[in-house]
C-alpha cells in the first residue's frame, strides 16, 4: 500500500454522509403541498417583465392595498376577452393590478400590451411557467384577489362582468 | 391463512439455508479442493424455498385473503385477475419478497454456469451473495413481513393505487430488478476476484455476460417506467428527473461505464480499479436507489409507507456492504504494475478513458442532484426539490463533446491507432452543421446551442448510420447501441424543440382557438366500469392544415381507494404524438385541459429499444468472433 491517507480519506466521507443520511431519516416527513384555500402567497423569485430586475415575493406584495394577480399569456384567446375586464380594475383605487406573464415570448406579450393597453402594475416573466406552478396555477387566465400576503379568492378561467363586480364589492 | 403460514415458514427456512450454506462453503473454501455437492443442493433448495413463498403470496392475493396485512392493504375484490397478481409486487413487501426470489435464482444460475472458474472464486462469489441475500430475508422477516396477519379478517380489502394499475407497470418491476439483482452477482464476483486477485482477462470475459445481460435489463426496466410515466402520469413527459428515475438513471451510468471497461480488460490487463470500483458502485448505487425511495427520506411515487426502522435497517445494511467493499478494495487490490495507464493518446483505450470520465461527471451531476436536498435539509432544515434546468444545464454543454467523441472513438484501433477515413469524418461534419442550422432556424432562440448540439448528435447518427452499411468496423452489435443512442438523443432534442403546449380551461361546449389550432370541447360520457367510474371527455382538435382529430381523454374515479386518475389519449404517429389530458377544477364547472404536440415521442421508445438489441446481440454472440 503506497498510500495509507487515501482509504482513511475515503472511508471518513463515506462515515459522513452515513451521518447525513441516518440524520435526514430522523426528520423524515411526507412533503404535502399547503393547501391552496385562504393561505399565506407562495414564496417565488422572477424576473420582472420590462427591467432585468429580480424580485421576490416578500416585497411584491407590500403595499396596504388588494392586489389583483393575473396569470396571462399573448397566445391565450380568453385572456384577450379578459383584458378589457383589467383595464377597467386598474381604475379602482384600493386595487392594484399585477400580472404574470406565462409562458409566452417577449415580443408577443409586448404587442399584446400594446395593442390592448396595459392593466399592470408589475409583470412577472414566467417562461417556463415555474412560478406559475408555485402558485398552483392549473393554466391561463387564472387570478387570485390578495390582501396582505394572504390570497383572498381565486379564479379559474376569464373573469366576466359578474365577477369583477364580486371583486369589487369584496375591495369596498 | 394457510397460505401465509407456508410462506412465512418456508421463508424462515430460506433464511437458516442461507447460515448453513455459508458454513458449508467457508469449510469447502479452507480444505478441499473439490466441490461439497451439498452446496448445490442447498442453493436449489433455498431457491425452491423462496418461490414457495413467492407462489403463496401470489395465491393470496389471487384469493383475496384479506387475513393477510399485505393483501389487505393492496388489494380489493373487485379488481381484475391481472391486477391481483401484479398487484403482489406493486408493494413495498411483496417487491421484496421479488427481488429475494430473484437474487437465489441468480445465485443457482451463476451456480451453474461458471464452469472454468477456480473452485475458490465460486465459493467465496456464494459467499458474498449470501451475505446480501441474509440481509434482505433479515430485512423482510424483521421489519417488512409480507405475511402478517390481521383478526379479525376484514371483508374487505383496501385496493391498488390505481395509478400502478397498468400493463406497462406490472412488468416493469420485474425487468427492472433483473438488472438491480443482476448487478448484485458482478459486486459480489468482482469482490471474490479481487481477494483472490483474480481480476484478469479470463474472468473478464466470464464476468462480461452478467454485465451485459443485467445491463439489458437495467435499460428496458427503465424504458418501461418512463412510458407508464409518460401516458399514466399525465404530465406529457418521459423523463421528469424525480428521484425515482434518477436512482434508476444512476447504476445504469456506472454499468453502462463498466460494460465499457470490461471490453478493455477483456483485451488487455488494465482499467482494473475502473473494472472492481465500478462493479461495486453499480451495486451500492442500485441499493442506495432502494434506500432513498423506500425509507421516505425523499418524497416519490415508490414510497410505499414510511417506517423509519426499515430506512435505518436498510441504511445500516448499504453501508456495511459499502465497508465491506472499501475495505477488500483497498488490502486486497494489487494493481500490477506492468500495468501502467500510458497509453498511446489515439487509441481505443484513450477514448475508453474518455468515455468513463464523461459517463462518471454525468453520474456525479444526478448523483448530487439527488441527494443535495437531504444534506440542504439536515443543515439548514430547508425543502429544496431539484428541478430539470440543474440537470439540463450541467448535463447537456458536455453531451457535445460526449456525443463527438462517440462517433470516433469505435473507429480507433487497440493499442495505437490513426484516424482513417478522414475525408468522411469531415464531410459528415459539414453536412451535420448544415443541416442542423436549417433545422434549427426555423426557430429563432438559443440558435448557436441548439445548432451545435443537434449538429453533434446528428454526426454520431450519420457515422454510426454509414458504419452499419460499411460493416468494415464489424462489431455489430456497438454499433446498434450507439446508432441507437444517437437517434435518442435527437430524438429527446428535436423534441424539446419542436413541442408545443396549450394549457386552459374549458367547459363543456366551449372551443378555444389559437393561430395553429381549434380545440373544440364536444362533449363528456359516464360509463360504469368493474372498479371505477368512467368520465370520457371527448375533444376534435383542428389544425391549420385543416386535417381534424378526434381525442378522448379520461377521468377514473376509482371506488378503492378513492382516487382520481387521468388517463391521456395519445394519438401516436411515426412522427408526432398528440396528447391530451383533463383534470378536474375543484368546485367549477371547468375542467383543465392540457394539449400537447409531441414530435418523435415514437423514436424515443425505438431507440432505447435499439441500444438494448444492441448489447442483446452482444450477448448471445459467439466468443472471440472479432
Amino acid at each position: 500500500m503506497k498510500n495509507k491517507l487515501l482509504p482513511i480519506f475515503i472511508t471518513l466521507i463515506f462515515i459522513i454522509i452515513f451521518i447525513f443520511f441516518y440524520k435526514g431519516l430522523q426528520n423524515t416527513s411526507i412533503y404535502t403541498p399547503q393547501t391552496k384555500i385562504s393561505n399565506k402567497i407562495p414564496s417565488f423569485k422572477g424576473d420582472l417583465f420590462y427591467s432585468d430586475e429580480t424580485i421576490n415575493s416578500s416585497n411584491f406584495f407590500k403595499s396596504e392595498k388588494f392586489y389583483l394577480l393575473n396569470v396571462w399569456s399573448s397566445w391565450c384567446v380568453p385572456c384577450r376577452k379578459e383584458h378589457v375586464l383589467l383595464m377597467d380594475l386598474k381604475e379602482v383605487k384600493k386595487l392594484k393590478v399585477v400580472g404574470i406573464n406565462y409562458k409566452d415570448k417577449k415580443i408577443n406579450a409586448e404587442n399584446f400590451l400594446s395593442e390592448l393597453g396595459n392593466p399592470y402594475e408589475k409583470i412577472i416573466f414566467d417562461q417556463e411557467g415555474i412560478i406559475a406552478i408555485e402558485w398552483g396555477a392549473y393554466g391561463v387566465p387564472e387570478s387570485f384577489l390578495i390582501k396582505d400576503e394572504v390570497i383572498i379568492k381565486r379564479y379559474i378561467g376569464p373573469l366576466d362582468k359578474k365577477l369583477t363586480e364580486e371583486i369589487k364589492s369584496i375591495i369596498k | 391463512m394457510l397460505y401465509s403460514s407456508i410462506g412465512y415458514y418456508a421463508l424462515i427456512l430460506g433464511l437458516g439455508i442461507s447460515l448453513i450454506l455459508v458454513y458449508f462453503s467457508i469449510k469447502n473454501f479452507q480444505n478441499s479442493s473439490t466441490l461439497n455437492t451439498k452446496i448445490l443442493s442447498f442453493t436449489f433448495l433455498q431457491f425452491f424455498l423462496v418461490v414457495i413463498s413467492f407462489v403463496s403470496l401470489v395465491i393470496s392475493f389471487v384469493l383475496s385473503d384479506f387475513s393477510n396485512e399485505t393483501v389487505f392493504n393492496n388489494s380489493h375484490t373487485t379488481k381484475p385477475l391481472f391486477y391481483k397478481i401484479a398487484g403482489t409486487w406493486g408493494n413495498h413487501e411483496g417487491s421484496l419478497l421479488l427481488w429475494l426470489l430473484v437474487l437465489t435464482l441468480f445465485i443457482l444460475i451463476f451456480f451453474l454456469k461458471t464452469k472454468n472458474q477456480p473452485l475458490k472464486y465460486k465459493l467465496l462469489t456464494l459467499i458474498f451473495q449470501q451475505i446480501i441475500i441474509i440481509g434482505f430475508f433479515l430485512f423482510l422477516i424483521q421489519t417488512s413481513n409480507p405475511f402478517n396477519f390481521i383478526f379479525p379478517t376484514p371483508e374487505e380489502g383496501m385496493g391498488l393505487n390505481p395509478i400502478l394499475q397498468d400493463p406497462a407497470l406490472a412488468i416493469h418491476p420485474p425487468i427492472l430488478y433483473l438488472g438491480y439483482v443482476g448487478s448484485s452477482i458482478i459486486f459480489s464476483s468482482a469482490l471474490a476476484a479481487t481477494y483472490l486477485n483474480l481480476v484478469s482477462k479470463v474472468w473478464a470475459s466470464h464476468i462480461k455476460k452478467w454485465i451485459i445481460a443485467s445491463w439489458v435489463f437495467l435499460t428496458l426496466g427503465i424504458l418501461l417506467g418512463s412510458i407508464w410515466a409518460y401516458y399514466e402520469l399525465g404530465w406529457g413527459g418521459f423523463w421528469f428527473w424525480d428521484p425515482v428515475e434518477n436512482v434508476s438513471l444512476m447504476p445504469w451510468l456506472a454499468l453502462t461505464t463498466l460494460l465499457h471497461c470490461i471490453i478493455v480488460l477483456e483485451k488487455k490487463q488494465v482499467l482494473t480499479s475502473w473494472v472492481i470500483i465500478l462493479s461495486i458502485s453499480t451495486f451500492t448505487l442500485s441499493m442506495c436507489g432502494t434506500f432513498l425511495v423506500r425509507s421516505g427520506i425523499l418524497n416519490s411515487v415508490h414510497t410505499f409507507a414510511n417506517d423509519p426502522e426499515r430506512g435505518l435497517f436498510i441504511l445500516v445494511f448499504l453501508f456495511s456492504l459499502i465497508f465491506i467493499s472499501l475495505f477488500i478494495f483497498f488490502f486486497f487490490h494489487k494493481s500490477s504494475p506492468n500495468n501502467s495507464n500510458s497509453f498511446f493518446w489515439l487509441s481505443k483505450e484513450t477514448s475508453i478513458i474518455i468515455n468513463n470520465w464523461f459517463m462518471m461527471y454525468f453520474l456525479s451531476v444526478v448523483l448530487i442532484g439527488t441527494i443535495y436536498p437531504i444534506f440542504l435539509e439536515v443543515l439548514s432544515s430547508q425543502k429544496i426539490s431539484v428541478g430539470p434546468p440543474f440537470y439540463h444545464k450541467l448535463i447537456i454543454p458536455f453531451l457535445i463533446p460526449f456525443l463527438m467523441a462517440m462517433a470516433i472513438g469505435p473507429k480507433l484501433k487497440w493499442i495505437k491507432s490513426n484516424i482513417v477515413d478522414k475525408f468522411y469524418l469531415v464531410l459528415f461534419f459539414a453536412i451535420s452543421i448544415v443541416l442542423s442550422f436549417l433545422i434549427v432556424k426555423k426557430f429563432s432562440t438559443n440558435l448557436l446551442i441548439n445548432t451545435i448540439l443537434v449538429s453533434s448528435a446528428l454526426y454520431l447518427f450519420f457515422i454510426t448510420l454509414r458504419d452499419f452499411f460499411i460493416r468494415k468496423y464489424s462489431n455489430i452489435s456497438q454499433n446498434i447501441a450507439h446508432f441507437g443512442f444517437s437517434l435518442l438523443i435527437l430524438s429527446i432534442l428535436l423534441n424539446n424543440l419542436f413541442s408545443s403546449e396549450i394549457i386552459t380551461n374549458l367547459k363543456v361546449g366551449e372551443t378555444f382557438t389559437s393561430s395553429k389550432t381549434k380545440i373544440v370541447f364536444k362533449n363528456i360520457n359516464q360509463k360504469q366500469e368493474k372498479n371505477y367510474k368512467s368520465i370520457i371527455a371527448n375533444f376534435s382538435i383542428e389544425n391549420i392544415n385543416e386535417t381534424i382529430e378526434d381525442l378522448s381523454p379520461e377521468l377514473r374515479i376509482y371506488n378503492q381507494p378513492n382516487i382520481v386518475t387521468s388517463e391521456a389519449d395519445i394519438k401516436t404517429t411515426l412522427l408526432s404524438d398528440k396528447f391530451i389530458v383533463i383534470n378536474i377544477v375543484q368546485n367549477q364547472d371547468y375542467f383543465n385541459v392540457r394539449y400537447q404536440v409531441k414530435p418523435f415521442m415514437l423514436w424515443i421508445w425505438i431507440s432505447v429499444i435499439l441500444i438494448s438489441f444492441g448489447g442483446l446481440l452482444s450477448f448471445f454472440k459467439r466468443e472471440h468472433e472479432k
